[in-house]
């Protein structure tokens, strides 16, 4: 594939791992977070931590939007989904997420009309189809995602599309780096930064994190060679002992960001007080509902939910692991009462997530590490 | 305890964890348990198995082994429930005649006959039963097989989707087979019999949920041509056969690494992908690997007898692009590595779940 294998080459990515070993300080350990998850996949995919030096450690964050998804935000969609004549819409990967009394697939088992969909438009134009039935779009994702909700909300509120609702669980990427790097043991030395949020907010609103807590960032795009190159990048930076924001995904994402998609979503959106993150708890200004000029289309305003917030269990310790303070396995409940089958944090939610790719893979990493 | 003792503890409680039979303890059946994943697997194992009993059950083979009065049989049953009915490359009817034949191939038994037993809904238009039947008959006809029993049922509008398809059947343990799931060893070469990916991506496209233009179609076949090469080119020096449905290549080497406890090595830059499927893959975010097939089949052949094998292999019509894909290795047991084509290594697990249902 033409403009995609050109960043996949593996020679070009030898070259840069060969400059990577030659900039690491001996003796020195980093602790590099990509922020995204969609990096996170790529990194797994390709393979890309096995060429990496062993003194260079990727730390996976909290950019997994199904993951950060806590309980209670389920059972509302759950409650609302067994309301009579509901066609309940969302993402593939949202449904096997647990509440606290299992997950939206179960609920499809038991009776309610719940159905997967691709773009918040297909939920829309079920609507449409069904115009005897309330269609709701359960929304997820970071700055990626909510313009796309944004504008379908748009439509609708211009066609006059009565029977469709929003139930909006968007986020904010920058309210969680921050509580992130508030935390007192943090142990990370810079961030791999976002590369699909970023071509909507810009590179600007991560330009705290070198002024205000003195880590480097570099936001990359999501191919092989982009994270080798934003890695080469940071290290760069901690070498001479800079800190900025660096962009390596120039070929997409502008420096001031999209300015029409910020403008759908400032038209559509307004900030919540907070809302509550799966392993990482409330967090301020974190999350975004309806504006009250799109009250109507609101699901949590339409429907009855209950609202019930779900504890994650007190042992839980998602947040020291996003922090990198702890190695998945030093958490009270990995293993035990957490695990890929009934899973409690975010970090065990998504295969991706560093709990249960340790769960799943921890022997053989040892045993690489070894080597 | 030392931080290492301590994490060697967690990592063998893990261990016995999943070592423990899976049991069967949902609450209702969700579409989980029909995606081949670990919900089915619970389900087959704490449900079926214990429930049955019958030790060629417990094999867990394609098809289940017989010895009657010196004759050694092979016995495989498998429904069709895909839609739609009709799709680039194949139908219903025509899967429905491949898949269970090619669940008798891979056993290493060739295939003598097959029942059919059809669910019909209230309303099926006459031309598209015939259109199936049809299907049916040709498709039996090309994998030398003949049709020796069926059954009808009609069931009310709303109560299936145009139809299903059942079929059931029965072959004979061909003399040079000597294939099981526990045979792998190390030094094994991994063979795949051809381009991976169609069938999953064609279906996909056939349902018009992507408006993508690409012309990708089903490669259902019967793979008896292709295990009756391999049969004659290896011998006893072919280990096992799998055909790689529901998903995918990376579900077979996942199962087999489990059964023979061995470790198995992947080289994505060796696994054949039609430019087609690869770019349609790429755009939905998923991996060629796990996406089902209905002509491919994987088999583990000793290294003396490899080359020979990926020969004939080549030489059947339809495994031209035949290829050897990877080997498999001691270390670590019943773990499937891939070198990616980027040159990093990483961990290809068992699929949790099946995006896509009702693909066969």
């Amino acid at each position: 594939m033409r403009f995609v294998d050109e960043f996949r080459d593996a020679e070009l990515g030898r070259a840069v791992a060969t400059e990577i070993l030659a900039a690491v300080e001996p003796g020195r350990h980093y602790k590099l977070m990509e922020v995204c998850g969609g990096h996170t996949h790529s990194i797994y995919k390709y393979g890309v931590d096995d060429l990496l030096p062993r003194n260079v450690e990727l730390v996976h964050g909290p950019g997994c939007p199904v993951c950060v998804i806590p309980m209670g935000r389920v059972d509302d969609g759950i409650a609302i989904a067994r309301e009579p004549g509901v066609i309940f819409t969302c993402f593939g990967d949202m449904m096997r997420v647990p509440g606290s009394e299992g997950s939206l697939l179960e609920a499809k088992a038991a009776g309610a009309d719940v159905r997967m969909v691709y773009s918040p438009l297909d939920a829309l134009r079920i609507a449409k189809a069904n115009p005897e039935r309330e269609v709701v779009f359960f929304a997820i994702g970071f700055e990626t995602t909510a313009p796309s909700t944004a504008l379908t909300l748009k439509r609708a509120h211009a066609e006059g599309v009565r029977n469709f609702s929003c139930m909006c669980n968007h986020v904010t990427i920058v309210p969680p780096l921050r509580a992130l790097l508030d935390s007192p043991d943090l142990r990370l030395d810079g961030f791999i930064g976002p590369g699909h949020v970023s071509t909507v907010v810009g590179a600007r609103p991560f330009q705290f994190i070198p002024a205000d807590y003195g880590k480097p960032v570099v936001i990359a795009g999501f191919e092989p060679l982009d994270i080798l190159h934003a890695i080469r990048m940071l290290l760069a930076q901690l070498a001479e002992g800079r800190c900025a924001v660096e962009n390596q995904y120039t070929r997409v994402v502008p420096w001031e960001g999209n300015l029409r998609a910020l403008e759908a979503m400032a038209e559509v959106f307004e900030l919540r007080p907070h809302f509550e993150w799966r392993g990482l708890g409330f967090i301020s200004q974190s999350g975004l509902r309806l504006s009250d000029a799109y009250a109507d289309l609101d699901a949590e305003r339409r429907f009855a939910v209950p609202g019930v917030r779900v504890a994650d269990p007190k042992a839980c310790q998602c947040g020291e692991v996003l922090k990198g303070v702890i190695k998945p396995w030093e958490c009270k409940v990995f293993g035990t009462a957490c695990t890929p089958e009934r899973p409690i944090g975010t970090c065990m939610v998504s295969s991706e997530g560093a709990c249960a790719a340790y769960y799943n893979f921890g022997r053989f990493q040892r045993e690489r590490e070894a080597v | 305890m030392s931080a290492t003792g301590r994490e060697e503890r967690i990592l063998d409680i893990i261990e016995t964890a999943r070592a423990k039979r899976p049991r069967f303890r949902d609450e209702r059946v969700t579409m989980a348990h029909g995606a081949g994943g670990k919900a089915t697997q619970g389900m087959i194992e704490g449900l079926f198995v214990p429930a049955f009993g019958s030790p060629a059950l417990a094999a867990l083979g394609d098809a289940g082994l017989l010895a009657v009065d010196g004759a050694e049989l092979a016995f495989t049953t498998d429904a069709f429930v895909v839609t739609p009915l009709r799709f680039p490359g194949g139908s219903i009817g025509e899967l429905a005649v491949n898949g269970t034949v090619n669940d008798l191939a891979v056993a290493g038994a060739r295939p003598l006959a097959l029942s059919l037993s059809l669910i019909l809904e209230e309303g099926l238009p006459s031309d598209a039963l015939r259109a199936e039947v049809d299907a049916i008959a040709r498709a039996a006809k090309a994998a030398g097989v003949e049709l020796v029993a069926g059954d009808t049922k009609v069931v009310e509008r709303g109560h299936a989707d145009g139809m299903y398809v059942t079929t059931a059947g029965i072959g004979r343990r061909d003399p040079r087979s000597a294939l099981s799931p526990g045979a792998l060893r190390p030094g094994d070469r991994i063979l795949l019999s051809g381009t991976i990916g169609e069938h999953g991506t064609a279906i996909m496209l056939a349902r018009g949920e992507f408006e993508l233009g690409a012309e990708i179609a089903s490669d259902t076949r019967s793979l008896w041509p292709a295990a009756d090469a391999l049969l004659e080119a290896a011998g006893p020096a072919l280990r096992c056969m799998r055909d790689a449905t529901r998903g995918g290549v990376a579900s077979v080497l996942n199962e087999l690494a489990r059964a023979s406890g061995v470790g198995l090595l992947a080289r994505e830059a060796a696994v054949p992908v039609q430019p087609a499927v690869a770019g349609a893959c790429e755009l939905l975010g998923i991996d060629p690997l796990y996406v089902a097939n209905e002509g491919v089949l994987v088999a583990f052949v000793a290294p003396q007898a490899a080359d020979a094998a990926l020969a004939a292999l080549r030489s059947v019509a339809g495994c031209e692009q035949a290829a050897a894909i990877g080997e498999v290795r001691a270390e670590p047991p019943g773990m499937v590595l891939v070198e990616t084509s980027f040159g990093g290594r990483r961990v290809m697990d068992q699929l949790v779940g099946d995006p896509l249902p009702r693909i066969c």
